[in-house]
């Protein structure tokens, strides 16, 4: 379990990162944290040829406010977000969903563009950027674009980005009066993969679902106010739609079950706090 | 025997081991130096699960930089011979496959080099032909007329068949009110330690000796199976154990063949050679437990007494039975009715390989499978008869006046008292709260339930129970085996200061605590006056075949013998002192640092004068003490004799008890259950340190919550293996755990030496079954398999599915329902591509085309029209890998459909499939592609990845025809053709 030989850059500024991705393109990664990268890299499951290190680049590591946004660079980790005083107020569902990502000391080094960039199905901050119709801010050396989370997810660790491109930031809208939200996930252990996660984001006219660990990314659905058998329907439309699959720690069915009891507690919940 | 003052025995004083572990100064084998010069080794593994080699081409790695030599099967026949094992039985054991592979995993090639980074590249290219051989995993399957055989020379997978019958179980079962079943798969799991197995090897071709350091943990039997292995005499096998063990759990006697490997390697290579396992060897190919089907019946009175049982035990042994297997089936043979006075026994064990990871020794050892079964017995009696489970196992329980107790099938239960220990852990416990919880959330519609187990934990194990699978025949042809010899040493040296040696090689169990505490007191000494050694030496230390760290053997046993030698010699100094004080031996006495007369304040000496004259003044030594200088002893217990001519056997020497209860709640939705409340009864004898008694308790419990809820080693049917990080083989964490309620009651044993018997494997007996039988409780189930996942306690009380909406219904068919174990993944998808059928159908058939199309494609050679061969990379994200690739066209229906079967294999694994590609004329000049697939993935990315391959294997064949519709419509492909293009169903 050693990784083959790569190169290592540590980039001392944005464009140096970015001229060493449009020099290496494919065969480079960007690595930040790591949590993901490294076991890749000792099981040989990924041989880069060089590792551009982004966690030397002033200012990538500070959390802003942009008007009704909150602007996540690509060298802030898990830990520092969920540290945040005001981050149950500013975004409730973030400072739920926060504490399910992993563990401590995962947490402590893993970045929330690294997880975004990873792409993992059942991850709580694509789930979350998914639920809020967050956007994922993509530059390479030629350009940068904005992309919304819902058309950046394409699929098993399978996202938008090019390979000449870097995450610089995620955002996440922040949370608006009279809106409710609220985070449930059930995973075999604190910590797992998700079996199934769910966000949900609840306004003064619709319901917003999203569910992670189902289908190949984060899937969400709109519906008006239902409730009683009309929400249970849509559930189970939802959970149907999403095309479960078994794998070795659960069932497609108890997926299914999980989208339609869990999803449906996770509605109530963001219902009541709605405030 | 002099009266010993006990001042440390009994006491939870600091573990003298925990300063240096606790501040990383532990000397583990990865820690300790290694001569200049040493290489390091790789193992290649096999991706199959069955398969004959063909042929290995190393040229390629040997020529790589820093290689210094590889080491094949062939290379491996020439200087070694199969391991011996425990049955009688033509099949080759050997370390590392030799022409053929049974299990996935199975070593196939060391690489040695300068270092590990560089023996694992070349191992990336080592090119191994396998022609894959059809597989068995499933152990009744393994028994099918038409299964396939691993060996061919045994001629069945079934390698062992042996009933057993004790008293008149027939009679008993055609009397009998009721006769209750339980059919049982236990499945297979791992101790998981936290350090993985390590050996570093070193052959003098001039001796023709080994000298290997290994974590090895025991028993000291398999030195003579390696050494015999390595054809050298045991004399030129030097086996080494370091200081510190990072845990075994019974696992690391499975590092014994690795020991094999790296000596050969290391003669092959001319140097040391090193090498330590990654998780993922571990994982898949270290030690497992055995996986067992059980069909257990009982006869029972309308009272619910038993009056006999019936047990059917299939054992899977996995590719090879490499000893001490069948162990496993065996180590509880004496003890199989449990904690019940039942004399009608009828056994039934057959040993089955199938093509899996060999099993071993492994914590509870034997034990979980038995009670599993038994425990799950005792509740569906109550529950059949109607009656209270408690009652039940009340009414059958060995009553206080029948110890020492001669089971049926030959145990001598040292002592006990069950009914009292029973009584109370009911109080103690609080059963009767337990149950208002239990009437409360049910009336509340919460699903609660309350789950008992009385186990019997043996320790000590008889070194003669495994022969109980050879006939009586086949033991009196082989010779007796029996006992369970354990040695200690204590010496003085010429200060008087006390070392002690034992040979159990403890894995951070605190071994030189309680040695220390049970020494001191001997001698009346500061325990911290006492230093003890543990680390072991074959070549200078004394030893035996029964040395070691298993069988819960320590306290019962080493401990035991530890203080025979200190008493021993002890003894000649009382001698050495009544000769220079004048007085008689017997007015001796040792305390508080000083040897004295009683009676006579002025004769008193510091006891490193009497401890030192041995050094100093031999002279003075009185008649008849030849030295009290270094004190071997060695203990046998009489009561472990060979098993008897009709096969009743004392398969250990200690009999613990085990008394559990709990409380449970599930959650019907998420399937999780929660822990509401565990209490554990323990009767281990005397307790020689309460702390280290509780450490054992609580990890014991900590290792079988895992059992029960999350450990598998699991394989899919086609062999492949799925459980090779810990993202996968579930441990419980903290966060998991919860805090128990832990009782005692003291029985001491009359058969050793200090009282003692084993407790560290007890709760891996009883907690599975005993938290099962909650549930059962809660659920109102009969079946109940472990682990008790999420999925599977779901759908034990499931109610009907709400249905797909109409709108979907259309899919259903297509995907088709999976039966269980069938890990196959399917899917099936549309893409629209701006092009006629007719130019994606020639796209399809052109190596050129194909080569541009194929994801990752380095080239296409054809070697026929429907037939090519090419050379990718394939992945997803950052998950790449290099494989060959074959690919096969049939059902060819130009322009309309066709069929591509396909199959892949590279360093990250294989892979097979075969998909059905529809063409179809759609609006505006479009092509509908229509597909569906199935494939089956093995080797390392099964292994660890398992949980995200049906979304690898849909983007790479998103990839495929992502680049089909680029090709053909290149105008259309610049912007989101991804997303465009590959709609979820079009």
């Amino acid at each position: 379990m050693k990784p083959s030989a790569f190169d290592y850059i540590r980039a001392g500024d944005l464009s140096e990162a970015l001229d060493a991705l449009a020099r290496h393109g494919s065969d480079a990664r960007i690595i930040a944290g790591g949590q993901s990268l490294l076991p890749m890299l000792n099981m040989r499951l990924a041989k880069p040829a060089v590792l551009i290190d982004v966690m030397g680049i002033p200012g990538l590591d500070k959390v802003r406010r942009e008007g009704d946004a909150i602007v996540v660079p690509a060298g802030v980790r898990q830990a520092a977000l969920m540290r945040r005083p005001d981050l149950s107020t500013k975004q409730p569902l973030l400072a739920a969903a926060l504490p399910w990502l992993g563990h401590y000391q995962t947490r402590a080094r893993g970045t929330v563009c690294g997880s975004a960039a990873h792409a993992d199905p059942s991850a709580e901050i694509p789930l979350c950027l998914v639920a809020l119709d967050g956007e994922i801010r993509l530059r390479s050396r030629k350009a940068s674009r904005t992309v919304k989370a819902g058309d950046f997810f394409a699929g098993m660790m399978v996202t938008d980005k090019g390979d000449d491109e870097l995450i610089e930031a995620v955002v996440f809208p922040a949370a608006r009066p009279g809106t409710g939200h609220a985070f449930k996930e059930v995973a075999r252990r604190h910590g797992d993969f998700a079996i199934v996660g769910c966000a949900a984001v609840v306004t003064a006219d619709a319901i917003h679902l999203a569910v992670a660990g189902v289908a190949d990314k984060p899937e969400r659905r709109s519906f008006p106010l239902l409730d009683g058998s009309a929400l249970s329907d849509a559930l189970n439309a939802f959970a149907w739609d999403l095309d479960a699959r078994d794998d070795f720690h659960a069932t497609a069915r108890l997926r299914r079950d999980l989208v339609r009891s869990l999803g449906r507690e996770t509605i109530a919940e963001a219902l009541s706090c709605r405030a | 025997m002099r009266p010993e003052t006990i001042t440390w025995t009994g006491q939870s004083v600091e573990r003298v081991e925990d300063a240096a572990l606790l501040t990383g100064r532990g000397r583990f084998i990865d820690d300790l130096g290694v001569r200049p010069g040493t290489l390091h080794a790789a193992i290649l593994r096999s991706p199959h699960a069955h398969a004959d080699i063909l042929s290995i081409d190393a040229a390629t790695a040997a020529a790589m930089p820093g290689v210094a030599a590889i080491v094949t099967g062939r290379d491996l026949a020439r200087l070694t011979t199969p391991m011996v094992a425990g049955l009688k039985v033509a099949v080759e054991n050997w370390p590392m496959a030799v022409e053929r592979v049974r299990y996935v995993g199975e070593p196939v090639a060391i690489v040695v080099a300068q270092d590990r980074y560089l023996a694992e590249d070349a191992l990336d290219a080592i090119e191994i032909e396998y022609e894959p051989r059809p597989c068995v995993v499933d152990p009744l399957a393994s028994l099918g007329a038409d299964a396939p055989v691993l060996h061919d020379k045994a001629g069945a997978n079934l390698v062992s068949d042996r009933f057993f019958r004790y008293g008149e179980p027939e009679a008993a079962f055609a009397e009998a009110a009721h006769r209750i079943e339980v059919s049982i798969a236990y499945p297979r799991n791992t101790g998981s330690p936290m350090e993985t197995f390590g050996v570093v090897a070193d052959y003098d071709p001039h001796e023709d000796a080994y000298e290997i350091l290994a974590n090895f943990q025991g028993p000291f039997s398999i030195h003579a199976v390696m050494a015999r292995c390595l054809k050298v005499p045991g004399n030129r096998l030097r086996l080494r154990m370091p200081p510190d063990s990072g845990g075994s759990f019974g696992v690391k006697q499975g590092v014994a063949p690795y020991a094999v490997l790296i000596g050969v390697a290391a003669r092959l290579a001319g140097a040391p050679v090193k090498w330590i396992e990654d998780r993922l060897e571990h994982l898949s190919a270290a030690v497992a437990a055995t996986n067992r089907v059980t069909t257990l019946k009982a006869a029972v009175t309308s009272e619910g007494r038993i009056t006999a049982l019936d047990w059917d035990q299939v054992e899977d042994c996995g590719a090879y039975p490499r000893a001490p297997e069948p162990a496993t089936l065996y180590r509880m043979h004496g003890n199989m009715t449990g904690a019940y006075d039942i004399r009608n026994l009828a056994i039934r064990n057959r040993v089955v390989l199938t093509n899996k990871a060999p099993t071993g020794l492994v914590r509870g050892f034997g034990g979980p499978q038995v009670y599993y079964a038994l425990e799950r017995l005792m509740q569906r009696i109550a529950v059949a008869l109607g009656l209270d489970p408690l009652a039940v196992i009340r009414a059958n329980l060995i009553q206080r006046g029948q110890f020492p107790y001669r089971t049926a099938s030959g145990a001598l239960y040292d002592s006990g008292d069950y009914a009292k220990a029973i009584d109370l852990a009911v109080a103690d416990g609080r059963l009767a709260e337990l149950e208002r919880r239990r009437n409360e959330a049910r009336a509340a519609g919460r699903r609660y339930g309350i789950g008992f187990a009385a186990t019997v934990e043996p320790s000590v194990s008889n070194m003669g129970y495994i022969t109980t699978v050879l006939t009586a025949a086949e033991r009196q042809k082989a010779g007796p085996k029996n006992g369970a010899q354990a040695t200690a040493t204590v010496s003085l040296d010429p200060v008087g200061s006390v070392s002690v040696h034992v040979a159990s090689v403890p894995q951070g169990q605190g071994h030189r605590t309680v040695l220390a505490q049970v020494v001191a007191d001997v001698f009346g000494l500061p325990r911290e006056a006492i230093s003890v050694v543990v680390d072991l030496d074959t070549g200078k230390d004394a030893w035996s075949i029964a040395s070691g760290n298993y069988s819960s053997r320590f306290a019962a046993a080493v401990a035991g013998t530890a203080h025979l030698a200190a008493t021993r010699l002890r003894d000649k100094l009382a001698a050495i002192a009544a000769s220079q004080f004048d007085v008689a031996p017997a007015q001796i006495g040792f305390a508080g640092g000083a040897v004295f007369a009683a009676g006579d304040a002025t004769k008193t000496l510091p006891f490193g004068r009497i401890a030192a004259l041995s050094h100093w003044s031999p002279a003075l030594l009185p008649d008849g003490v030849d030295q009290a200088i270094r004190e071997t002893a060695f203990w046998t217990p009489p009561e472990l004799s060979a098993p008897t001519e009709d096969d009743q056997v004392n398969s250990s020497l200690c009999h613990g008890f085990i008394f559990d209860m709990a409380g449970v709640e599930v959650d019907v939705d998420t399937g999780k259950v929660r822990i509401d409340r565990y209490v554990t009864m323990h009767d281990c004898g005397r307790v020689l340190h309460p702390g280290m008694v509780e450490g054992q308790i609580r990890g014991g419990f900590a290792q079988a919550l895992g059992a029960t809820f999350y450990e598998e080693l699991a394989y899919a049917d086609d062999g492949a293996f799925l459980t090779g990080t810990f993202a996968d083989y579930l441990l419980p964490t903290a966060t998991e755990t919860p805090d128990i309620a832990i009782l005692h009651i003291e029985t001491p044993s009359p058969f050793t030496p200090l009282g003692a018997k084993g407790v560290g494997e007890g709760n891996c007996m009883s907690t599975p079954v005993c938290l099962a039988n909650a549930v059962a409780d809660a659920l109102g189930v009969a079946e109940l398999d472990l682990p008790l996942t999420p999925a599977r306690v779901a759908a034990l009380v499931a109610a009907p599915e709400p249905a797909r909406p109409a709108s979907e219904r259309g899919r259903a068919a297509l995907l088709g329902a999976a039966k269980p174990g069938d890990r196959t993944l399917r899917g099936e998808g549309q893409a629209k591509v701006a092009a006629p059928p007719e130019a994606i159908w020639a796209m399809l058939l052109d190596a050129e085309q194909l080569a541009s199309i194929i994801p990752g494609c380095h080239g296409v050679r054809k070697l026929s029209e429907t037939h090519f061969k090419a050379d990718v990379t394939l992945g997803v994200g950052p998950v790449k890998g290099r494989y060959k690739a074959e690919i096969r066209l049939s059902d060819l229906d130009e322009p309309k459909a066709a069929t591509l079967t396909g199959s892949v294999s590279g360093a990250l694994g294989t892979g097979s499939g075969s998909g059905r590609v529809i063409l179809s004329a759609g609006e505006g000049g479009l092509t509908v592609i229509s597909y569906s697939y199935e494939a089956a993935v093995g080797g390392k990315v099964a292994a660890i990845g398992g949980r995200l391959l049906d979304g690898a294997a849909k983007a790479i064949i998103g990839q495929f025809f992502a680049a089909l519709a680029r090709k053909a419509a290149p105008a259309s492909a610049r912007t989101g053709f991804f997303a465009r293009l590959l709609g979820r169903r079009g």
